[in-house]
């Protein structure tokens, strides 16, 4: 029968089943699903300046074991600091970091919250909005990281930027695991056998998305059938709608020309198809658009995750080139999808050894030989990685270039509310283009949906 | 219970009663114990909650009004309401018809076949029936594809569209648990004494007739406590949404039922007070439903 009554602890062990079941969500689908959420009524964290961290610490016990929190992904980062590190002692938990990671992290975390223990030292994440309910909760539950706890040196590895995605008001709350910057991905192989030229700018995409359309039917220049589309295409655009104002202030106006002209190039490329509305990482897609993608504008993931994962292209044909830029724009820009974070707990009573792990993990670009699957945010590990990932001869160019560009232009007017901008996205915008309404019609509902999701969290709105 | 194990008559009878309420108790404590901890406890805790504030200060019916202003709570109420009337109807129709009909079929090894088949869905753990049902509704794997693409729906985002997840719901409801209910009815029609079914015949009703007149009217009191519980769980309504939100990538939201809703207030929001008062309003709706029930089915009347 129904098995209603459980609803909480059983949602979590649904979702893992369904995970397991379904199949077909690799990791990387989380890296986007984000959770929503936050504290309603809490206070800033509680800053400490007489404390050497910044804020107030628990009592520190030398040589005390830590407790992280992973996804099966970063199983292995783990078990490899445990080896590198035989002095520390950690217990390893594997949890759904992989679907909505962030959401569980977030759940637990409050019910640690009203228990008064029970907290891990570090967690991993495979979004950054939990910075938002992080710093917020009335126990503040994660520690800043550039107050004290780890020194600016080893913050200057990760790469420019690498953490505003966790930075609220000056304070940083992650380390950031990966980037996952969208360049512009392009199946080199028939791109030269159709004579097309690669485009730069989000204007000649679309010209050559209208020749695509009459010469080549069939084939897709990009999808638009997930929940972090919006993260690809209006985060490029410099659409105001997922602008982070405060700590639990944001402002939204989806009826900003950026945000219309991101619309229509959308709805023009869905009506002569191509551009797909279906989901990367269902089971359609691989079936009938698989072997149909000429152009695919996202994040650096995407080259493992999709190309190598769900959809298989061949080696030698998929490229990497720098993201497409608006004509018009004052300054190239491009957005983000996901990309992991570590955060680590306040309330650690080894913060030393927390730490050393969260800044060792973020250091390494492989583990046990095995190369880690999504591009690092630390600079240094970034650079062996790119070379690493690309010794097989899968790319049919250098991605270095493509990938360094994108890194630094990830434009910072998109924020990391605590609510979530996709599952907003997907139950507005995408409920809607599945009854065939345009994106552009969709803009006026989707600014309310996020207007409400934020009161309702206890933002204030600006709306124009 | 004590009756059963009660010993029969004579100068043993007061000391036979005494032991047999102690069995009695040895029965049913186990049940108590945990009835108390994880049922009386958390609606207990869940009233305190509902009526205070994160610190613990009585707030009177704050908590109420916020959830009740919330902007997904008439939404929710809605989906749950019409979930919830088509999920009666349709057991309360369908349940009883295709039991009645089970109970006529003369051979007994048809009959057992029969019962079983429809109990083997309600075998399946809530969570795991949805998951079936997942690959039933995806028009790319699903085995009655063509079924879908009658109805018009191309992909699984346009299968789980608004307009249809009622009936959905309600499908997938009904067919994990029908069988359970299916059984019990069939119970309770063997109840009914041979003598006056034959009586009934011999006065000249037929199936329906006697259907109507006699088998309905004896098993309405099992028929009340069916609509009863399922009132209780319908207004629930949690995993069937939770689930196909997480499959169609959420343009099912994950607040749809009023059940969700109270889960994205205490685990999204953080607002335990707000998500208990969702939970107590949720419990007023069923006790108010089901004191109908009682009262229009006459169920605690004695015969």
């Amino acid at each position: 029968m129904r098995s209603s009554a459980t609803g909480h602890g059983a949602g979590n062990r649904h979702l893992r089943a369904r995970t397991a079941a379904v199949g077909m969500l690799v990791g990387v689908l989380a890296l986007a699903a984000c959770s929503g959420g936050t504290t309603v009524g809490g206070t800033s964290t509680a800053s400490d300046t007489s404390s050497p961290y910044g804020f107030k610490a628990a009592a520190q016990t030398e040589g005390a074991p830590i407790t992280v929190w992973v996804d099966s992904t970063r199983q292995p980062a783990a078990k490899a600091f445990q080896a590198a590190h035989p002095d520390i002692k950690i217990n390893i938990v594997a949890y759904d970091g992989n679907a909505n990671g962030s959401n569980t992290f977030k759940t637990k975390t409050q019910l640690f919250d009203r228990a008064g223990s029970g907290w891990p030292d570090v967690a991993f994440t495979t979004d950054n909005n939990s910075a938002a309910w992080g710093s917020l909760t009335g126990t503040a539950a994660l520690a800043p990281v550039n107050k004290g706890l780890i020194p600016q040196a080893s913050l200057d590895k990760f790469a420019k930027g690498a953490l505003d995605v966790c930075t609220l008001d000056g304070v940083a709350y992650c380390l950031r695991n990966d980037l996952a910057q969208n360049v512009l991905w392009y199946n080199k192989k028939l791109m030269d056998e159709w004579g097309y030229t690669v485009p730069t700018t989000w204007e000649d995409y679309q010209t050559l998305a209208g020749k695509v359309a009459t010469e080549h039917p069939g084939y897709i220049v990009g999808t638009a059938g997930d929940a972090w589309t919006p993260e690809i295409y209006f985060w490029a655009a410099q659409c105001p709608a997922n602008k982070v104002t405060g700590p639990t202030a944001v402002s939204v106006n989806t009826a900003d020309p950026a945000c219309v002209k991101a619309a229509k190039l959308l709805d023009g490329l869905i009506a002569n198809k191509t551009m797909s509305t279906l989901s990367l990482f269902g089971p359609e897609f691989a079936q009938t658009q698989g072997d149909k993608v000429l152009m695919l504008p996202g994040p650096s993931w995407y080259g493992g995750a999709v190309f190598q994962g769900a959809i298989k292209s061949p080696a030698g044909q998929i490229a990497a080139a720098a993201p497409l830029k608006w004509a018009d724009a004052s300054s190239p820009a491009t957005g983000n999808v996901g990309g992991g974070a570590w955060w680590i707990s306040s309330h650690s009573a080894n913060l030393k050894a927390a730490t050393a792990f969260a800044t060792w993990v973020t250091s390494q670009s492989a583990f046990d030989g095995a190369l880690v699957p999504t591009y690092p945010a630390n600079t240094a590990a970034a650079a062996d990685w790119v070379k690493a990932s690309q010794k097989d001869g899968y790319y049919a160019n250098d991605i270095q270039p493509a990938f360094e560009t994108a890194a630094a232009q990830v434009w910072s007017g998109w924020g990391s509310p605590s609510f979530s901008q996709e599952a907003i996205w997907a139950k507005v915008v995408q409920a809607g283009m599945t009854k065939g309404q345009t994106i552009e019609s969709l803009l006026p509902a989707w600014q309310a949906q996020v207007a409400n999701e934020a009161k309702a969290l206890g933002y204030t709105v600006t709306t124009p | 219970m004590t009756d059963q194990v009660t010993v029969p008559a004579g100068s043993q009878r007061l000391a036979g009663s005494r032991r047999g309420s102690l069995v009695g108790w040895a029965f049913v404590t186990p049940f108590v114990i945990l009835f108390v901890l994880f049922g009386l406890v958390p609606v207990i805790y869940s009233l305190y909650l509902a009526f205070t504030n994160r610190s613990g200060a009585g707030v009177g019916l704050a908590n109420f009004a916020k959830a009740i202003d919330d902007f997904r709570f008439w939404p929710a109420v809605q989906h749950v309401a019409i979930f919830t009337i088509i999920w009666l109807v349709l057991l309360a129709v369908l349940v009883v018809g295709l039991t009645l009909v089970i109970h006529r079929i003369a051979r007994r090894r048809t009959k057992a076949f029969i019962r079983f088949a429809y109990y083997i869905p309600g075998a399946l753990a809530g969570a795991s029936s949805v998951l079936l049902w997942l690959f039933l509704l995806d028009p790319s794997v699903s085995p009655v594809s063509w079924l879908l693409r009658l109805t018009g729906a191309e992909t699984f985002q346009q299968v789980v569209s608004s307009e249809r997840l009622p009936v959905i719901f309600a499908l997938i409801a009904f067919w994990t648990g029908a069988g359970g209910w299916i059984l019990v009815l069939y119970g309770a029609l063997n109840t009914i004494p041979t003598e006056v079914m034959e009586a009934a015949k011999v006065d000249g009703a037929g199936p329906i007739r006697s259907a109507i007149q006699i088998e309905l009217p004896m098993i309405r009191k099992s028929i009340v406590y069916m609509l009863i519980l399922t009132l209780a769980a319908g207004t629930q309504l949690f995993v069937e949404p939770q689930l196909v939100s997480q499959a169609s990538f959420g343009i099912v939201p994950n607040d749809y039922s009023v059940n969700q809703l109270a889960y994205v207030f205490a685990f999204g929001q953080n607002d335990f007070n707000g998500s208990a008062a969702i939970s107590v309003l949720l419990l007023v709706v069923a006790v108010v439903g089901a004191a109908l029930f009682v009262w229009r089915g006459k169920l605690f009347e004695a015969e």
